[in-house]
């Protein structure tokens, strides 16, 4: 029942705020939405308690039929487990803390801002949907929701086209993989005849043997089923070859930033994967397959992260990052760990954003960090917790980042798989280089000389209470969370705090072996994010004219870098001109010149010989009708030739 | 003869006929042009309300599990051909009787400014077209159904032609031939059907063995007729050149009813009186129907015309319905069936949002918005609301048909489902792009500046369809309870024909 009172009180906010935002006026419309998330996260913090604490078991609240084809059946349900409470507690109170700073981020802005708070709260329950389903169905709902929920943000401000083109992007990209995601749920109903949890659950050990003929072979239908998923996975959460929409998303306002495109939507493809381990557990090379993609976006997004001078691109990037640990460690069967990091960073990474939101507010909505430096004593606060941030990001001992990012890699290497050293190779590389370009962004942002004109400078101020209490509460989680919550999720009780909402099949024992990793091989990504703080305050703090130097001696490698691998060149080149080209040849050749063609030449011959317009007409329908009959013949005969 | 049925009264001949007494009253009109335009649009409010109010009753007393046909009235009329005045509906056709009176209202009401020109006569043919409609979808004999089928075409035809765009005379001539030829056909196969069973009564058809070489030939006849009318690809091309020279309400009608016939024919006709020839040809209906989707999605994205784009995702939208049809399964069934209702509802809303601003700036050229979002959020929210629709987002109407074809569609094959859905992607990308060049981005042209947002009687236009929308895709299961039973027992017969077929010596014995 608190349940429902979190996940509905978003969209009655979100409701009200839409339909009588212009008739209240801007204060009480986000006076609505803030209460009504207020609300949203005491039930939904009260839930997580009393189900990981108080002992209320799992359950499912049912609360209206949907769907009814045939054996297809289902319903509009709640699902109440530790997966989907942690998940609400978490997404409820990060969505409270940034929709109070948005009020103070939003100030600025000339038009009305309901909209905004509509849109923020929309958002909040379409992601509590999605973690709170009982069946894939309502969870694709969820999933369609925030991706219309970005799609919105990104492109709020409509007057601009980048923030529309990376709107669309975002959405077309997301698609491709919300397309294998639909076929995915498909072949679920196909081998369990359900889509509910429940029923899949239970009769997972039924189906494990049962195949599906695909490319001309039999594929065990579990490892068709984690791939299709998977994908969709990818394109939600950002994983490479279909990442390329979420350092565009950063064209929306930087509270979406932090709220969307950080701390949730874009883990919902990990929570998919936890949602699913009973499946994903038998579907051995799709977990593979999960670790490589993670393990490789992890070190490419840290790589391109190095090099970009967009404050709020480097986190984009950096998100990308940590998503690629969260499937490294899901991939190798630490669900466990993945989640973890999961809320983690949904602390650190949501107090990343918001920070850099409060430089880019302190700078005039400057977002180059070349043009920005020496403003630390002007935005103390700030300063501090994003240095806490950063500290917690870098994986530094005894902040949040630190707790989870270890067990991750120890999870990886604990696998003792190829692929999962490959994993714990890519992410220790990677952790060097995550410490690197996190102090790159402090020092270039705050210390230095000041490179902002004077104008601006002049304008450097603290941003406003409604801003910084969010900043301060979020840097307390990324100072503690990690502590005080890695003994229940990922200790050797993990059991008692998940029951059962994990499945973690029989003889798979990476999280026991993480305790048991050498010393130094759990000290190394502790080493190298050190080594990489280091490094950047060699190039940045006490040699600042190094940088520019190795970029140009690197010029090749330093290009290749800046421009993100070359994916949207690539992407361009291969998918968005030919299907522009295809367009515009399909629609003037194909339907105009061709199909158009035939009848209207027979037409023009039939009007050529003829005068009387009665006859042109009489004419043409017999020739219409007898074009028709030739199209049927030529269509049966193909057919039958063909077959 | 007649029946008396569930409701106690013809409900269906009343529901079919009200509109020509709307006819009559409007023939006999007196006063000056300006009066009697004034209360021809009235007249015609009035009657198609009432017949949706009558049309009602089928909603509230229709009954959710029954399989056959319900509603029935029969009249004798020419019993020595064994062809009578039939009606009754069942699962597959009572939503249809309904989508049809609803729309009329709505279409009615969107005309109110937009159409100044006789308008009396205008009205009419909106009612003869309403009559044609509900007789079309209610009809239980062939004979009758072909007489309505063929009715449609010639008010629609008028509607284009005389208040139409400027290239109207060329689309209607376009529309009617493309239609009409297909037509020719299907009346032979009426008359060889009506040789072989001796009566034109749908349901005894139903029940009548075609050899297997007859249901080919049948079946070849009937796709001449329907596949122009879905419109399938490759005959889809009188659709945007009708749709871009019709009157918004014309548009309204043709996307949300009148393309509802070819697949409607397909489910009523072809799949379950000719089981074999339907099974035999499922893999070119897949085919054709993968080829619709994906063409006419890519070709909807070079689109510079509000109306074409539309028109072409229409068809790509339809290549999913026929899809759905030939899985024979009931999840593609149902979801080709919902996809129908739905595609009634949002495409007609589309084309009334393209009304909206057509009325005011007088293009439909795409380039010439942009930026509208500013002057008119309401329309703006309604807009987006059915680009979403379209789309098919969860929550919305185009979702359920489309992603239960996609489940009917890989119990046949997941590379019919993959590519059958591939609208998913293409559709967001022409929809988004459309709605990008229009609502969003500076408002920079001039005569937008001062550009009104919707009207209170736009408002009452939209409001049923938003609500219908919404209520489609998040409570679904109101509406599939009307036709699950019958699908249930469509896919059952059809299964057991296609076995029945398979077992040699019974099969040697249905050809005599």
């Amino acid at each position: 029942m608190i349940l429902a009172v979190a996940v509905f009180a978003p969209l009655l906010g979100s409701v009200a705020c839409g339909v009588l935002g212009r008739a209240i006026g801007d204060r009480p419309a986000q006076a609505i939405t803030i209460l009504c998330m207020l609300l949203a996260s005491v039930c939904g913090v009260s839930a997580w308690y009393e189900h990981i604490w108080g002992g209320v078991g799992t359950g499912v609240s049912q609360i209206a039929d949907w769907i009814d084809a045939g054996s297809f059946r289902l319903n509009w349900a709640l699902r109440y487990d530790s997966l989907s409470v942690s998940m609400v507690a978490m997404v409820t109170c990060v969505a409270t803390l940034i929709h109070v700073y948005s009020v103070g981020y939003m100030a600025h802005e000339k038009s009305t801002t309901s909209r905004f708070f509509a849109y923020l709260s929309f958002f909040t329950f379409a992601m509590l949907m999605l973690v709170t389903a009982d069946n894939l169905l309502q969870l694709f709902f969820g999933w369609e929701g925030v991706g219309l929920a970005s799609y919105l943000l990104i492109g709020y401000w409509y007057d601009r086209p980048s923030a529309n083109r990376a709107a669309i992007k975002a959405m077309v990209v997301n698609r491709v993989g919300d397309l294998s995601f639909a076929v995915g749920i498909a072949l679920i109903f196909f081998s369990f005849g359900s889509v509910n949890f429940e029923t899949i659950f239970a009769s997972v050990s039924q189906h494990v043997n049962d195949t599906y003929r695909l490319f001309g072979g039999e594929i065990r239908s579990y490892e068709v089923i984690g791939f299709l998923l998977f994908i969709g996975a990818m394109g939600k959460s950002a994983q490479i070859l279909l990442h390329t929409w979420l350092p565009d998303a950063m064209e929306g306002p930087t509270p979406v930033s932090a709220l969307i495109h950080a701390a949730t939507m874009v883990t919902a493809g990990v929570f998919l994967l936890s949602r699913m381990s009973p499946l994903m557990e038998f579907a051995p090379h799709a977990r593979d397959f999960v670790t490589f993609i993670g393990a490789t976006t992890c070190l490419f997004a840290a790589t391109v992260a190095c090099v970009q001078n967009d404050i709020k691109r480097v986190i984009a990037y950096s998100t990308c990052s940590q998503l690629g640990y969260m499937f490294m460690a899901a991939g190798v069967g630490a669900y466990q760990a993945s989640m973890f990091h999961l809320l983690t960073h949904a602390f650190f990474k949501a107090l990343l954003f918001l920070c850099a939101g409060s430089v880019i507010h302190a700078l005039s909505d400057e977002q180059d960090m070349r043009r920005m430096g020496g403003i630390w004593r002007a935005v103390p606060v700030t300063y501090v917790t994003m240095w806490l941030g950063s500290l917690a990001l870098g994986g530094i001992p005894y902040f949040a980042g630190y707790w989870s990012k270890d067990a991750v890699l120890e999870a990886t290497f604990a696998a003792a798989s190829p692929v999962g050293t490959y994993g714990f190779v890519c992410g220790t590389v990677a952790a060097f280089l995550t410490a690197f370009y996190s102090w790159r962004l402090l020092l270039m942002t705050f210390h230095g000389t000041p490179r902002a004109d004077a104008h601006v400078m002049a304008h450097v101020h603290e941003s406003p209470v409604v801003m910084l209490a969010p900043l301060v509460i979020l840097a307390t989680g990324a100072v503690f969370s990690g502590w005080l919550l890695h003994a229940s999720l990922i200790g050797d009780h993990n059991d008692t705090y998940w029951q059962g909402a994990i499945f973690v099949k029989q003889g798979n024992h990476v999280l026991q072996q993480v305790e048991r990793t050498p010393l130094l091989i759990g000290l190394l990504p502790t080493v190298t994010g050190v080594l990489g703080i280091a490094l950047a305050y060699w190039f940045y703090m006490f040699n600042p004219a190094l940088p520019q130097r190795l970029a140009a001696r690197y010029a090749r490698t330093y290009r290749f870098l800046l421009n993100k691998w070359y994916f949207d060149e690539l992407y361009d080149f291969l998918f968005v001109r030919p299907a522009v080209w295809l367009a515009r040849e399909l629609w003037q050749v194909g339907d105009v010149q061709v199909i158009d063609g035939v009848p209207n030449g027979l037409a023009s011959m039939a009007e050529g010989g003829s005068v009387q317009v009665v006859r042109i007409q009489t004419g043409s329908i017999a020739v219409y009708a007898f074009t028709m009959l030739i199209g049927v013949v030529v269509i049966v005969s193909l057919f039958l030739l063909v077959r | 003869m007649t029946n008396i049925n569930a409701a106690g009264f013809p409900v269906l001949s009343l529901t079919t006929f009200l509109p020509l007494l709307g006819v009559l009253v409007l023939a006999t009109l007196p006063g000056d042009e300006a009066a009697s335009a004034r209360n021809a649009r009235w007249i015609a409010l009035w009657t198609s309300l009432l017949a949706f109010v009558v049309s009602l009753v089928l909603w509230v007393r229709f009954d959710h599990r029954a399989a056959g046909y319900q509603f029935v009235e029969t009249i004798s009329w020419l019993p020595s051909f064994g062809v009578s005045y039939r009606l009754g509906v069942d699962g597959i056709s009572v939503l249809f009787v309904l989508l049809s009176t609803a729309l009329t209202p709505l279409c009615i009401l969107a005309s109110w400014e937009a159409v100044t020109v006789r308008v009396r006569e205008y009205m009419a043919a909106f009612l003869i077209l309403e009559t044609m409609m509900v007789g079309m979808f209610s009809a239980t004999d062939f004979l009758l159904f072909y007489m309505f089928f063929e009715g449609v075409l010639i008010p629609m035809y008028l509607i284009i032609g005389v208040w139409g765009g400027p290239r109207r005379v060329y689309a209607s001539l376009k529309f009617f031939l493309y239609t009409f030829a297909g037509s020719v056909l299907m009346l032979l196969a009426l008359l060889a059907m009506w040789h072989q069973a001796g009566t034109t009564d749908i349901t005894v058809l139903l029940r009548t063995p075609f050899s297997a070489v007859m249901q080919f030939w049948l079946f070849l006849a009937f796709l001449a007729s329907f596949a122009v009318k879905v419109p399938m690809w490759p005959v889809h091309t009188w659709l945007p050149d009708a749709h871009v020279e019709a009157p918004t309400a014309g548009s309204v009608i043709l996307a949300g009813v009148l393309l509802k016939m070819g697949a409607y024919g397909f489910l009523r006709f072809s799949v379950p009186m000719l089981p074999l020839a339907s099974q035999h040809f499922a893999p070119m209906m897949f085919a054709l129907g993968v080829v619709a989707v994906i063409y006419t999605s890519l070709v909807a994205l070079a689109q510079e015309d509000m109306k074409k784009l539309i028109a072409y995702s229409s068809v790509a939208h339809m290549g999913v319905v026929v899809i759905g049809i030939f899985t024979f399964n009931v999840q593609g069934i149902d979801g080709a069936l919902f996809q129908m209702i739905s595609h009634g509802v949002v495409s007609a809303a589309l084309f009334l949002c393209v009304g909206v601003i057509y009325d005011r700036i007088h293009t439909r050229d795409i380039a010439r918005y942009g930026g509208l979002a500013d002057r008119m959020p309401a329309y703006a929210l309604v807009f987006m609301l059915f680009t979403m629709a379209s789309i098919g987002l969860p929550g919305t109407s185009g979702f359920v048909g489309e992603f239960l074809v996609l489940v009917g569609a890989f119990q046949v094959s997941l590379w019919l489902a993959l590519f059958g859905s591939f609208g998913m992607i293409l559709g967001a990308a022409y929809m988004l792009y459309l709605y990008r060049r229009v609502i969003f981005g500076k408002l920079s042209k001039p005569d937008l500046r001062a550009i009104l947002d919707l009207s209170p009687r736009e408002m009452a236009v939209f409001a049923p369809l938003v609500i219908l929308t919404l209520w489609l895709g998040v409570y679904p299961s109101s509406f599939t309870s009307f036709f699950d039973a019958t699908v249930s027992a469509m896919v059952q017969n059809h299964t057991e024909a296609v076995n029945l077929a398979r077992q040699p010596v019974l099969f040697a014995g249905s050809t005599q």
